[in-house]
């Protein structure tokens, strides 16, 4: 069973987003800022880590650079799900070393699809 | 009783420091030398020569009161120098003027040959004078130290101290190669002198007053008693009045022309300001000066009545009478100080005419175009050394074959005479447009013959031969009808030469047309101030010039270096492209005065007239020319005041430009918050939207729950967008506040009771504190409901369960003061300002996201503000304050800006 944390700060978000992924045989690890994700991790080896940007304690950034250094993750792939779109910022974003970059609102159906086609690869 | 020697090692002494001086000051030109009126006004004194020291004395001792036009004639001018001065040091910097014969030749066309036969004028008129200067060393010396004079050249003493000061003269005297620079060594060395001269003259002044009389008045009853006493001390009517009127203008024309004094006064004027302290501290320095010379000649005539001495060293003699030692060799340094100070200038100025007006441009200029800038560097500069020594040594010659003979009086006033032939020319550059070459030189031709017939035969040539004498006596006969009863000789040719000359310069300038170029001078001098900021544009000129040629000249002088830095300084002044291959007429102008300095103004041109072709051009044209150049002056003058005005509106423009592109990026910035905060709750409805098209299998209460969400986003999205709208209106002043009195506590209760159950849902405790006397406050009733709610909504949200909002009312200062204590974490230090910024929450990442549009604090600071109060958020120990301070009186201001 494929593992896949899911970090925002919106409650709605995630409600929508832990339903469809537990509907296609995810097994779904909800956290609410970047300070949850890496307790989460301290255990956990997921396969997919959707991360928000703009979260309160520790912002999506700052969590991802931490992601990167530990070597027993090199295999999880990271999206960013974020509302902000500008090119700068998605840019930033791939640079940092994010596996794809996410512009709010999303199609699940279509998230869904880029998230088998990375893990298939 | 002095010995050779001993005194030969005090001059010594003495001239070593001034050797020193002129070496500090050359060396440090620290502010204190340069920007000091004092030394400017010190060096003007350089008129106080041997003449002053021991002649005046004699004058006065021997012919009574005429001793004293030659100082008040200077000080009766000196104050109109304020005008006249200024103007000239203006002329001479714009046009880089380094002497007489430059300033006056340049205005009448910048004539080689005027300027040459001004240079011959000095010289006849100066060598004799520096040669009384030599006799004035010479005899002093032998006088202290009481030896007879020496016929033979190499035992003279004096003829060592001469050589001392043509070295020194030529060695400080020609540091600079451009002659218009300022000699500071030099001025400085003078500037002691005089200070000196007249300090030696006041303690002999004192000794004779007090030590060998008992006082002044004691000096006057005795010398009262001589028969001659009366009349000497005396106008003696008409006829004196008029011989002392001319001597008068004779020294009065002197202070302004005499070359010294224009190199001085002019030449080597740093400040204009400095003539100010000029005009007082001068005339100051020579009353100081006249006022000893009565009590020393009086006092002199009874100490030596009978005994057979020259009065003019009575100031030598007093204190030699009274074997004071000391005094005596104070005077003759005095007196030294008088003469060395006058022939190191004279060499000076009379050297820089003869090289850079009389060798230079007769003689040298082809020669100068081959070579190179260090060889002629040091031509120009060996031809004035060579030149002051020629000049010094000519004067020694002078004094040695002429003048052993003849008063200190005489040659000096002889020499004014001369030197004032200059004097229609001179100020009619200032005063005359119509001033014509022809009317100036013919006018000082016949000036000059009348003078040689006039002063110098009688004054040489009858002296030392007896033939000639006896037929020139019949010649000067026939020219009896000349003569002038009242007055004496000097006076009566001053008179009928001034006359002559004056006549002929105006008939002539009057009658006769002058040329063009004569006519462009005379503009730029009479109307200097108004050419002062660009002269180079009143320069008229017309033709075929190209820069590389010129510029070829230039660096033959100047070097190449110098040359491309003045170049890059004109063409950044007047705005000229530096690849400009021709010349107009302003660099004409430019390049002439740079070369100026160096071999004098009519060299200049006529090198750059070697270069240039010159087209003709009418006497008509330039008039019309300068007519229109005048009036772009004064257009120009309003464009300058326009153009400032444009300048400030230009600033203020940018001001405002900068303004507005930080109020557009804000703007950008808020729409990009806008879009991000809009996205959040559209993410979450389209997500529950998919999910509920997409799943057909979905369970019941998850079904409802995500209708749910669908409905409390879209509520979210429309209070978003209704308060961005309304907040926009308030910024724009478009919502009307309606002020009334209302209870305050009413107004309280409104907004408390629709979000009430919510605090009590979340267990909080609250509270009022009421201090107020009276209730009734004017506010629009409807905003401050809306104000209570957002910060209430506020403290809400950040409040923990089993907290507590605490609402304090009070009144300070006529202001009513609202306080909302909530518990809850505290608001960083640095965002206390921050969170009434639109957005701060989702700026902000150390809050949890709360609900709400993001806005709700940024409305309540425009509604406050509306209310023209002030709101701001205090951290304390167990939470955060924000208070609202709100004036009693709100003045409807509802349109404050950010």
């Amino acid at each position: 069973m494929k593992k896949i944390l899911i970090a925002d700060d919106e409650h709605k978000i995630l409600m929508s987003l832990e339903y469809s992924f537990r509907k296609i045989g995810y097994e779904v690890f909800i956290a609410r800022d970047g300070t949850e994700v890496l307790e989460f991790l301290k255990t956990l080896v997921p396969d997919v880590i959707l991360l928000d940007i703009m979260m309160p304690n520790l912002d999506g950034y700052s969590t991802l650079e931490i992601i990167k250094q530990d070597r027993k993750l090199d295999h999880t792939k990271v999206i960013f799900l974020s509302a902000k779109n500008n090119p700068k910022d998605i840019e930033k974003g791939m640079e940092m070393g994010a596996d794809a970059y996410v512009t709010k609102p999303y199609s699940i159906k279509k998230l869904i699809s880029q998230i088998e086609e990375l893990l298939n690869v | 009783m002095m010995s050779s020697f001993v005194l030969f090692v005090v001059v010594l002494i003495y001239l070593a420091l001034l050797f020193l001086v002129a070496h500090l000051a050359e060396k440090k030109k620290s502010k204190i030398w340069i920007n000091n009126p004092y030394i400017y006004a010190l060096s003007l004194a350089v008129y106080c020569t041997a003449w002053t020291y021991y002649g005046s004395i004699g004058v006065a001792a021997t012919s009574g009161l005429n001793y004293l036009p030659i100082y008040i004639g200077p000080i009766m001018v000196i104050p109109a120098w304020i005008y006249i001065n200024t103007r000239i040091v203006r002329i001479s910097r714009v046009n880089k003027i380094s002497s007489l014969a430059d300033f006056i030749s340049l205005r009448y066309g910048n004539s080689r040959s005027f300027s040459a036969i001004i240079t011959l004028v000095c010289i006849f008129a100066i060598v004799p004078y520096i040669g009384l200067q030599i006799k004035a060393i010479s005899e002093t010396f032998h006088l202290v130290t009481e030896t007879p004079m020496s016929k033979n050249i190499l035992t003279d003493n004096a003829t060592f101290v001469v050589i001392l000061i043509a070295l020194f003269s030529s060695y400080y005297g020609t540091k600079y190669v451009d002659a218009s620079e300022k000699r500071l060594g030099i001025i400085s060395a003078i500037a002691l002198e005089s200070f000196l001269k007249l300090f030696f003259i006041i303690i002999l002044g004192l000794f004779v007053i007090y030590f060998a009389f008992d006082g002044f008045s004691d000096i006057f009853q005795k010398a009262s008693k001589f028969p001659d006493f009366k009349a000497k001390n005396t106008f003696n009517g008409i006829e004196g009045a008029m011989n002392w009127m001319i001597l008068c203008m004779i020294s009065g024309t002197a202070i302004c022309i005499l070359p010294r004094q224009f190199h001085t006064a002019i030449i080597e004027n740093r400040q204009e300001k400095h003539i100010k302290t000029a005009i007082w501290f001068f005339p100051l320095y020579l009353l100081i000066f006249t006022f000893f010379i009565f009590p020393i000649a009086w006092g002199g005539r009874l100490i030596f009545e009978g005994q057979n001495v020259n009065p003019e060293f009575y100031s030598i003699l007093i204190p030699q009478h009274f074997n004071n030692t000391l005094i005596t060799v104070l005077v003759f340094l005095g007196g030294l100080s008088s003469s060395i100070s006058m022939i190191i200038i004279s060499a000076i100025t009379l050297s820089i005419m003869v090289s850079n007006n009389l060798i230079i441009p007769y003689g040298l200029l082809g020669k100068f175009k081959a070579e190179n800038e260090i060889q002629n560097t040091r031509n120009i500069t060996n031809i004035r050394k060579f030149s002051i020594f020629g000049l010094v040594i000519l004067a020694f010659g002078f004094y040695k074959y002429f003048i052993l003979k003849t008063s200190l009086d005489s040659v000096g006033l002889i020499s004014f005479v001369i030197i004032a032939q200059l004097a229609p020319a001179f100020f009619g550059a200032l005063f005359w447009r119509r001033g014509s070459y022809k009317g100036a030189v013919v006018g000082l031709l016949a000036g000059l013959a009348i003078c040689y017939f006039g002063l110098i035969i009688p004054q040489y040539y009858f002296s030392y031969n007896q033939e000639v004498k006896g037929a020139l006596r019949g010649l000067y006969d026939a020219f009896d009808f000349f003569n002038i009863p009242y007055l004496t000789r000097i006076p009566e040719i001053f008179f009928w030469s001034i006359l002559i000359n004056t006549g002929l310069f105006t008939i002539l300038s009057v009658s006769m047309k002058g040329n063009y170029r004569e006519r462009n001078f005379a503009e730029l001098y009479v109307d200097i101030d108004k050419y002062i900021q660009n002269h180079e544009n009143a320069f008229i000129w017309r033709g075929t010039a190209y820069v590389s040629d010129i510029q070829n000249i230039l660096e033959r002088f100047l070097g190449k270096k110098k040359t491309e830095q003045a170049m890059r300084i004109f063409n950044i002044k007047y705005n000229i492209d530096s690849q400009t291959e021709t010349a107009d007429s302003r660099f004409i102008k430019f390049s002439e005065n740079l070369l100026a300095g160096r071999i004098g103004t009519a060299s200049a041109k006529i090198l750059i007239e070697g270069v240039t072709k010159e087209d003709k051009i009418s006497l008509k044209e330039v008039l019309n020319i300068l007519e229109e150049s005048k009036e772009n002056i004064t257009l120009n003058k309003k464009l300058t005041e326009k153009s400032e005005e444009l300048k400030q509106l230009s600033d203020e423009l940018s001001a405002a430009n900068k303004n507005l592109i930080v109020k557009d990026r804000q703007k950008d910035d808020f729409l990009d918050s806008v879009a991000h905060e809009l996205r959040t709750p559209i993410t979450a409805i389209r997500s529950a939207g998919e999910i509920l098209a997409d799943d057909d299998d979905i369970p019941l209460d998850i079904k409802r729950e995500f209708l749910n969400n669908i409905i409390t986003e879209s509520d979210r999205l429309s209070e978003i967008i209704n308060d961005i709208l309304y907040l926009d209106k308030l910024q724009h002043g478009e919502i009307a506040l309606h002020i009334q009195q209302n209870n305050i506590i009413e107004t309280y209760k409104k907004a408390l009771n629709p979000i009430l159950h919510l605090i009590q849902q979340k267990n909080i405790h609250i509270s009022e504190v009421n201090l107020l006397n009276h209730y009734i406050f004017e506010y629009d009733e409807a905003r401050m409901i809306q104000l209570f709610q957002n910060i209430l909504g506020n403290a809400l949200k950040f409040t923990d369960e089993q907290g507590t909002i605490q609402t304090k009312l009070s009144e300070k200062d006529n202001s009513l003061i609202i306080k909302i204590f909530n518990t809850g974490k505290n608001i960083p230090e640095e965002d206390l300002e921050m969170i009434f910024d639109k957005f701060y929450q989702s700026k902000n990442q150390n809050i949890l996201k709360p609900t709400g549009s993001g806005l709700g604090l940024a409305i309540s600071k425009r509604l406050v503000e509306a209310h023209s109060g002030n709101i701001k958020a205090e951290n304390s120990g167990l939470g955060v304050t924000f208070t609202v301070t709100l004036p009693k009186k709100t003045r409807n201001n509802n349109e404050v800006e950010q």
